[in-house]
Order: C-alpha cells, then structure tokens, then sequence
C-alpha cells in the first residue's frame, strides 16, 4: 500500500429523514484541523434521497468539497445500502482519514467497512490529532471510561474512527463559503440487499440513561423541595444537561430511580457534573468522583463534596441556581 | 432444525475497576471476570429460541485459556455447544484481527443466525459484530432491542435508534448483534450446572480455523496502541466563598474556559 497517494479528510455526512445530523457539522470542524496540519482538503460523502441541497450547509461549515450521492436506495439508512455507496466513494478518491459520528448509524457502517477495505477503525474518539509522522492519532476511553489509549493506524489507508457526537466542536458559518459540490452514482449489487425497513418509530419520550450524559445537573438535600427542583431543571434546560439527584431526592420521590447518582444507583463520568446543595456522602462520591469537571455548590464549606469538586462554591443553591441559569440565558444571547 | 452461534466475550466487570488514588493507575487485581452483558442477551435470546423452536445453540469464544469459565456458564445456561478459540497466534488482536479469527471459526461451522453482543464493555466498540458479518458475506442488523421468528426463515428484529426504535426484516442467514436490555437472562439451574461440567469445550487453535494466518494477532491488526494512560488523579480544586453575584460569575468564566459555554 503506497501511503502517500491516500489524500484528504473525508467525513460521513450522515442524514436522517433528510436532516444532516449534528455531529456531521462538528466532525467537519475537527476535520478542517486535520486537513489544515496536512495541507490538504475536507471532503464530505453526502448520500441520501434529495438532499443534493444540503451541499451548500456542509461548505459553509468547513467542507472544500462535498460528494453527493442522490437516490431513492439511500433514502433510509440501510447498512449494505451504505457499505456499497461509501466503499466505491472511498476506493474512487483514496481518502487518507475518513471520520463517522459514532452514532447507531455510523457505529454499524464503519465497521462493516473497515472489514469490507480491510483497515483499521477506532470507535468513540474524544480526541483527534496528527502526528509528526502526519499519522492520525486518535484518543479513546476504555475500560468503561477508566483508561485512555490513544491508537495508531499506520499502515493501512483510509485511517477511520467513529467520533462521539458533542465533543468535538463546530466552526461558526461561513456564509457564502466557496466549495465544489459533485454528484456520484454508485453501481448497486441489489442482490445483496437483505434487509428491509418495515417500520421507522420516533418514541416522544426515550427513557434517558443520565450514564450517557455528557452534562449532569445533580441536586441534593439542600435543594429542598420540588420547588428548588424546577429551579434545578431550568438550570439543566439551558446547559442541555440531564437532571439527576442524590439518594435522599430519590427517596423523598422527587425524581425517580433511573436518575440516581451513587453506589445504589448509577455510576456517572460526564464532562461537567454540577453537585448542587449534595453534601457527598461516600456512596455519592463512588458514583461521580470520575467526572471529568466537578462544579459544587454547598452551605457547608466543610462537607466532602469539596473533596472532589474542581470548582467549589459556598453558598446558597436555591439563591445561585436562578442566578446562574439567568446569567447563561444572556450568554446565549 | 434452526442452528445459531452465539460468540461470547469474558470481560473484566468494569464496574468494579477503581483507580489507585496514590498512582493514577488501573487497579484490576480482585477485578471479577464475566460474560459481556450484551453477548448474555445474546445467549438468552438465542436460548428462547431453543425453548419455542428447539435450535441447536453453540457458544463461541475467543480468549485465553481462563475464558473456559464462561462457556460452562453458558453450557450451564442451555448452550448445546462451546468452542474455545485459544492460540497465541490470536494475542494481540484488534477488532478487526479478532473478527477474522471468530469468521474463521464460524466458516467451520454450520448456522443460520449468529448473534452477538452489540458491544463488550472492557471496549466499547461495538465493531466484531459487524466485522463478522462481512467476513462471512451475510446481512447484520445492530442494536436488536427484540426478535422474533416467523417458523420460516424470516428474523424480525426491534433495533434501537437514538429516536425511537425500527422494525427490520432480515432472512435467514443472518448476524444480529444484541444489547443487553433485550431480555432478562435466565439463571443456571443446578442440574445445568453439574451437567456443564461433564460437557466438553472443544479447543481450536488456528490451524482449526478457515483463515490466511497474516490476518491474525497483533501482525494481522491495523490499529495498534500507540499509549495508553488514566486521565490522571483529580488535583485539588479550588474552593470560594463569596456572595452568590459572585459566585455566578465565576462558574460562567470557569465553564467558558472549559469551552462549555
């Protein structure tokens, strides 16, 4: 394999129901600081069923160029569907690093890809670089979040990894942007096509596991009541965070067992935990001390919470929750 | 009769590795080993099949001899079959080395659905499953929530969306990977223990398997650990009392430099 005539930074432009997914604009971000130390480009793979017009959207984020694919077969994602369209993408243009979102989607075509080409596929990355080698380096939690291991794939072309949606972030528009936008038709083994849709259901209200949780807004004893609890909630609406609680929220009822912190109830690593009016007692400590930035908030600078928390704060939460959410409503703004 | 592979995993119980607060290291002595959570959905489900159309059930793994234990278990369980694949030409493995082995085997195998875990939890990939299926040139469906089978061939499965859920047909042959939610697994009964341990694991080193021995281990593996690391031991933070006007002010610059907000 002649590493040097693989080129360009490729990123799976995954849509659904037509609707580019958010991750696709932060994986082009990411993508434009790689392309930029390689000196070279930021191409999306577009495929689907009339989204051509959603080239325009992808340039203006980041993109140099955007291959579209337009056909019925794409309309829905449909794992050999994809494999065939995006494996004749990549063995047309020789990409270099080929990113996905590490969602259900891109979670099932990546892989069936990287057996299909034969390369390498690092699943959930959190951090993507170049080396001085100009290898792609790409940092993964393992373990259940307790072992980084950064991952090398040196030598084999595409290096592609699933990236997980809200960590890597998105370039502000660029309106007017300047890119080249090329339609590609894909030649189709229908013969291999084995599965159909019978039934797409968009469930109103999916039942929230706070362990996924990338922000967790956590409340205690000394939030009190129900009331300070929808204090709390607005709180977590405009950090885009989950709610969960202590022990002693759980059992007065507030809220319900699937949202509880600590050794009874769920182990928690999120990027922002915020431990509101928790005072920390060891079996809440066991489940959250792994966050990875812990702000608390507590009347009694002596209690152990402080321990752990990167950011402490002493004073009243019910007086600094609605401060603090007000605030960020006008830092929104 | 209807034949499934079922391929398992013995993963340390994550849950239970802590950190040494003094090094920053893993702490994985005393740490239990178990069948993947997701891969025992598998094995139930596959086991329910057994119950309502009297399949033939074979549990596969790969891993080190030690891995023997999860396949009494799933003898215990119901399995009709275990294979252990065990060699040292498989150290080392990534994802997709460790798929070539497990296809290997199965292309020795007879089957109409190979299920698998979606994903094991020392990983997280969720990628040998996928891997596999194209390996052997058969439709996977990912995710599966629920399956049922028409008596005919024809899977349908629920597979789990970050919406919602879709409902998927696929035919018979098929890989299917399974998360652990899917079912409640059963619990081994006496005699299924005692039975298990009359059992035979079958032992397959690589000249049993169908595979080019580059594709193996460490040498057939294209992703290698360049490092690997702990996130560090938590330095001590920083503690204010101030008023809460203040107070506010603070955490909104703090998030800002965390790039939250």
């Amino acid at each position: 394999m002649d590493i040097k005539s693989y080129k360009d930074v490729f990123v799976f432009a995954e849509q659904r129901e037509g609707v580019v997914q958010p991750v696709v604009f932060e994986l082009i971000g990411k993508a434009r600081d790689l392309a930029n130390s390689l000196g070279e480009k930021v191409v999306a793979i577009l495929p689907g069923y009339n989204i051509s017009d959603k080239a325009k959207d992808l340039i203006e984020y980041g993109a140099d160029k955007v291959i579209y694919i337009d056909t019925p077969e794409l309309k829905d994602y449909l794992t050999e569907q994809y494999a065939q369209t995006i494996y004749q993408v990549i063995k047309e243009f020789n990409p270099s690093i080929v990113l996905f979102g590490a969602t259900t989607i891109g979670r099932d075509l990546g892989p069936r890809l990287s057996a299909r080409l034969e390369t390498g596929l690092t699943a959930d990355c959190t951090k993507l670089d170049i080396s001085e080698e100009k290898n792609l380096l790409m940092t993964r939690p393992a373990f259940g979040g307790n072992l980084m291991a950064t991952i090398l794939c040196k030598d084999h072309r595409p290096q592609m990894s699933t990236v997980r949606p809200g960590v890597m972030k998105k370039r502000s528009r660029e309106v007017g942007r300047n890119g080249e936008v090329i339609k590609y038709v894909p030649q189709f083994d229908a013969a291999q096509f084995k599965v159909k849709i019978i039934e797409t259901v968009t469930e109103k209200k999916k039942l929230i596991d706070i362990a996924d949780a990338k922000i967790l807004v956590s409340g205690g004893r000394g939030v009190g009541t129900r009331e300070g609890f929808e204090k709390l909630k607005e709180l977590a609406k405009v950090l885009n965070a989950e709610v969960s609680a202590s022990r002693a929220m759980v059992d007065a009822g507030v809220l319900g067992h699937e949202r509880q912190v600590g050794q009874t109830g769920k182990t928690v690593r999120p990027d922002l935990y915020f431990a509101l009016g928790i005072s920390g007692a060891i079996q809440h400590l066991a489940g959250m001390e792994e966050s990875d930035f812990i702000v608390a908030i507590n009347k009694d600078k002596y209690a152990p919470i402080f321990h752990v928390a990167d950011l402490g704060i002493v004073g009243d939460v019910n007086k600094i929750i609605p401060l603090l959410t007000e605030r960020l409503v006008k830092e929104e703004k | 009769m209807m034949k499934i592979v079922v391929c398992i995993k013995q993963v340390p119980d994550t849950n239970e590795i802590k950190i040494n607060q003094v090094t920053g290291t893993l702490i994985r002595e005393g740490v239990p080993s178990i069948m993947n959570p997701d891969d025992k959905g598998g094995l139930e489900m596959a086991l329910s099949l057994k119950d309502k159309y009297n399949a033939h059930v074979t549990v596969i793994t790969m891993g080190p001899p030690q891995a023997d234990s999860i396949l009494r278990e799933a003898l215990a369980l119901g399995a009709d079959r275990a294979i252990l694949l065990t060699d040292r030409k498989f150290a080392g493995a990534d994802t997709l080395a460790t798929s070539h082995a497990l296809a290997g085997a199965l292309k020795r195998l007879e089957w109409d659905l190979i299920l698998t875990g979606r994903q094991a939890i020392d990983g997280d990939t969720a990628q040998v499953g996928p891997q596999i299926a194209e390996h052997l040139s058969i439709p996977q469906v990912t995710y599966a929530e629920d399956l049922t089978y028409d008596g005919n061939r024809v899977f349908t499965v629920r597979k789990q969306s970050e919406e919602g859920y879709q409902i998927l047909e696929v035919e018979s042959p098929a890989l299917i990977t399974v998360l652990a939610t899917a079912n409640k697994p059963r619990y081994m009964s006496v005699k299924g223990i005692v039975e298990a341990f009359n059992k035979e694991v079958e032992i397959w080193g690589a000249d049993k398997i169908e595979i080019d021995e580059e594709k193996l281990g460490l040498k057939g593996s294209p992703t290698k650990v360049y490092k690997a690391f702990t996130k560090g031991l938590r330095a001590a933070g920083q503690l204010y009392e101030v008023e809460s006007e203040e107070a506010v002010g603070i955490i909104i610059s703090k998030l800002k430099e965390k790039f939250i907000v």
